[in-house]
C-alpha cells in the first residue's frame, strides 16, 4: 500500500500524453469529464459512501455489536473458508490451463479456451442448479454414490466451496493467459537446452515470469469468491449459523428488517472488496512502472 | 512441461491420423488433469442442466417458456439488458476516452471507481443501491419495486466492461492519423468519427456483448432491489430460481438452458469477431 501515494502522482505515461496536442475543445472536455463524473458519482461513488455513512452513523458501538453476533462471526468464517479453498484451487488449475493454452498444441484447445469463460458469463442461479442436479443424493450423477460414502454436497460445505470455485474460476488463467503469450519461450528453451527438467524451468524460468499475473489473479479470484451470492444461495440451503455465509446473511438482515447489521456487513464486504482492488490496482501501476 | 520441439514426435499418438500437438509427456498429463478437473467441475454439471432440459422434450421448452410469467420474465431481462448493453456503450466509451486522452486532477480515482461494481459482492450492490434510490433515499427518489431498478442495477453491474475492453485499444492507437487529419483540417468531432472510432468498434462491440451477457444472467444485485414482483421486476434468474425452490427442476433446466445459449452464443461471437480481426491484420 506504500505505493498507493506513489500512485496518485503523474507517472511518465500520463504526461506524456498530456504534453501532445489534447483531443478536442477546451469547453468540450471540460463538458465531458463533467458527465463522466456526474455519472460515476451518481452510480457508484455516492451510492457506496451511503452504505458506509449508514453501518457507521450512530458510532462504533453497534457496528461492533453487528460483527461479534456469533451468527455473523460464523458466517464471516465460512465465506473466507470457501473464498481460501476457491483460491488454491483456481491458482493451481488455472496457472495450468494457462500454461496449456498458451504453450502447447492439442486438439480441443479452441473449445477449451471458449468454454473457460463459461463460468463469469452465465448466471450463477444455473451454476446453483447445474450443481443441485448432479449432486443430489436422490438421483444426481455424483450425489448419489458420494452419499452412499457419506459425503453430503449439498446443503453443506463442500457445496458452497464447489459454487464458489466453480463461479471464479476463469479469472486467474484471464490474467495468466496474456502474460505468458508476453514472456515468450525464448528463456524457457535456453533453460532446458542447458538440461534443466520441465519442473525446473517452470518454477524457475516460467513462474518468476509470471507471477504478478498470478498475483493479480489470485486477488480478483479471493474478491469475487467472498461476494457470490446466487450459486451459494441455491446449493447452502442458507441454514443461519450453519451454511449461511455473510452475502447471503445480509439478504436476511435486510429482510428482516434488521437494517443496521445489514448495512455494517455490507459495509465490510465493500470495504474488503474496495482494499482488494486498489491492491489490484497499485500492483498494476508497480508492474507497468517497472516494464516501462 | 518445456516445450522441446524433438519431443513433439514422440508425444505423436501411435494411431495413424497426426494430430497437431507438441505435448511432452507431463504436459500430457497436466492437460488430462485439467480437462478432468473442468469436466467433473463445469461442464458436467452444465450438461446435466441441458439434458434435463431435453429430457422434457419440445413440449417441455414450450410449456415453461409460454409459460405467461416466465415469457415476461425473459422478456423484461433481455430488453433491459439490451438497452443497458447501448447505455454502457455510449457512456462506457465517453469513460475510456476521459480516462485515456482527457485525464484530470483525480481522474486515477475514477480507475478504482470503476472496478469497484466487478469487486463488489452483488447483493451489496443492490444495498448499495438501495441506500440512495430506495425508501429511505436523502434526496427523496425511490425506485425500488419498479422496472428502472432493474435498469439501475444492470447498469451498476456492467459498468465495467464497454470501459475495460475499450481503454487499452485506445491507450495503444496511433496518434499519427488523427495529428495528420487535425493538421489537414479535420475537425476534432470528424477527426474522432472517421479515425478513432472505426478503431475502436471491435472493443466496443464486445464490451457491450458482455454486458448484455451479463445483464442477462444477474442475479444477486436485484434481490433487494427490485422486489421480484411477478409479471413487473422479476427476472429471468429469479424466476428460475422460484422453480428451483418449488422443486420443478425441468422448468429451471429449460430457463437455465436458455441463459446458456446467450451465454455460449456471446462467447462464441465474441471469439470469432476476435479471430476475424486477428486474420484482417
Amino acid at each position: 500500500m506504500v505505493d498507493t501515494a506513489a500512485a496518485d502522482t503523474p507517472t511518465a505515461g500520463p504526461t506524456l500524453l498530456q504534453a501532445s496536442r489534447p483531443a478536442g475543445s477546451g469547453a468540450g472536455r471540460v463538458t465531458r469529464q463533467a458527465i463522466v463524473v456526474v455519472y460515476l458519482s451518481a452510480l457508484v461513488v455516492i451510492p457506496v459512501a451511503l452504505v458506509f455513512w449508514n453501518a457507521f452513523k450512530d458510532g462504533l458501538a453497534p457496528v461492533i455489536a453487528a460483527l461479534t453476533d456469533p451468527v455473523v462471526v460464523h458466517a464471516l468464517q465460512l465465506t473466507l473458508m470457501a473464498a481460501l479453498w476457491s483460491v488454491v484451487f483456481n491458482a493451481i488449475f488455472g496457472v495450468a490451463t494457462a500454461v496449456l493454452l498458451v504453450r502447447y498444441e492439442f486438439p480441443g484447445k479452441r473449445v477449451l479456451n471458449a468454454f473457460i469463460d463459461l463460468p463469469l458469463s452465465v448466471s450463477p442461479v444455473v451454476v446453483g442448479l447445474s450443481l443441485v442436479i448432479v449432486y443430489n443424493i436422490h438421483d444426481g450423477i455424483l450425489g448419489k454414490p458420494l452419499a452412499a460414502a457419506g459425503i453430503h454436497v449439498l446443503f453443506s460445505t463442500p457445496g458452497i466451496v464447489l459454487a464458489t470455485t466453480f463461479i471464479s474460476m476463469p479469472l486467474v488463467v484471464r490474467e495468466v493467459v496474456p502474460v505468458l503469450q508476453e514472456q515468450g519461450t525464448e528463456q524457457e528453451q535456453a533453460a532446458s537446452s542447458l538440461g534443466a527438467g520441465g519442473w525446473t524451468t517452470f518454477w524457475r524460468i516460467t513462474m518468476p515470469g509470471i507471477r504478478w499475473g498470478v498475483i493479480y489473479g489470485v486477488v480478483l479470484c479471493f474478491a469475487r469468491s467472498i461476494g457470490e451470492f446466487g450459486a451459494v444461495k441455491v446449493v447452502s440451503g442458507n441454514i443461519t449459523g450453519k451454511t449461511q455465509t455473510a452475502t447471503l446473511a445480509v439478504e436476511q438482515l435486510y429482510q428482516n428488517f434488521n437494517q443496521t447489521q445489514a448495512f455494517t456487513i455490507a459495509a465490510v464486504l465493500a470495504g474488503a472488496a474496495i482494499v482488494i482492488i486498489s491492491v489490484v490496482a497499485t500492483l498494476r501501476v508497480r508492474v507497468e512502472r517497472r516494464e516501462s | 512441461m518445456t516445450v522441446v520441439q524433438l519431443d513433439a514426435k514422440d508425444a505423436a499418438p501411435p494411431g495413424g491420423r497426426v494430430l497437431r500437438t507438441n505435448l511432452t509427456k507431463g504436459a500430457g498429463i497436466g492437460l488430462g488433469v485439467v480437462v478432468l478437473w473442468f469436466s467433473v467441475l463445469v461442464l458436467l454439471p452444465l450438461a446435466a442442466v441441458v439434458a434435463v432440459a431435453v429430457n422434457g422434450g419440445w413440449d417441455g421448452f414450450v410449456t415453461t417458456l409460454t409459460n405467461p410469467q416466465t415469457a415476461s420474465a425473459i422478456k423484461l431481462t433481455v430488453l433491459t439488458s439490451l438497452a443497458v448493453a447501448v447505455l454502457n456503450v455510449l457512456v462506457g466509451t465517453l469513460i475510456a476516452w476521459v480516462l485515456v486522452r482527457e485525464r484530470f486532477p483525480g481522474s486515477r480515482v475514477l480507475e478504482v471507481v470503476i472496478d469497484v461494481p466487478f469487486a463488489l459482492p452483488t447483493i451489496v450492490a443492490g444495498l448499495v443501491l438501495l441506500a440512495l434510490y430506495g425508501p429511505q433515499s436523502p434526496i427523496g427518489v425511490n425506485v425500488a419495486n419498479t422496472r428502472a431498478a432493474v435498469f439501475l442495477a444492470f447498469a451498476f453491474v456492467t459498468l465495467p466492461f464497454v470501459v475495460r475492453s475499450v481503454q487499452p485499444v485506445l491507450e495503444q492507437l496511433d496518434r499519427e492519423a488523427e495529428q495528420a487529419a487535425h493538421s489537414l483540417g479535420a475537425s476534432p468531432g470528424t477527426t474522432f468519427r472517421r479515425i478513432v472510432l472505426p478503431a475502436l468498434i471491435p472493443a466496443i462491440a464486445a464490451g457491450g456483448a458482455l454486458s448484455f451477457a451479463r445483464g442477462v444472467s444477474e442475479y444477486g444485485s436485484l434481490v433487494l432491489l427490485s422486489g421480484n414482483l411477478a409479471m413487473r421486476t422479476e427476472v429471468t434468474s429469479v424466476r428460475m430460481l422460484t422453480y428451483v425452490e418449488n422443486g420443478n427442476l425441468a422448468s429451471a433446466s429449460v430457463v437455465a438452458t436458455v441463459l446458456l445459449g446467450v451465454a455460449l452464443f456471446v462467447l462464441v461471437a465474441i471469439d470469432l469477431l476476435q479471430r476475424w480481426l486477428v486474420r484482417r491484420g
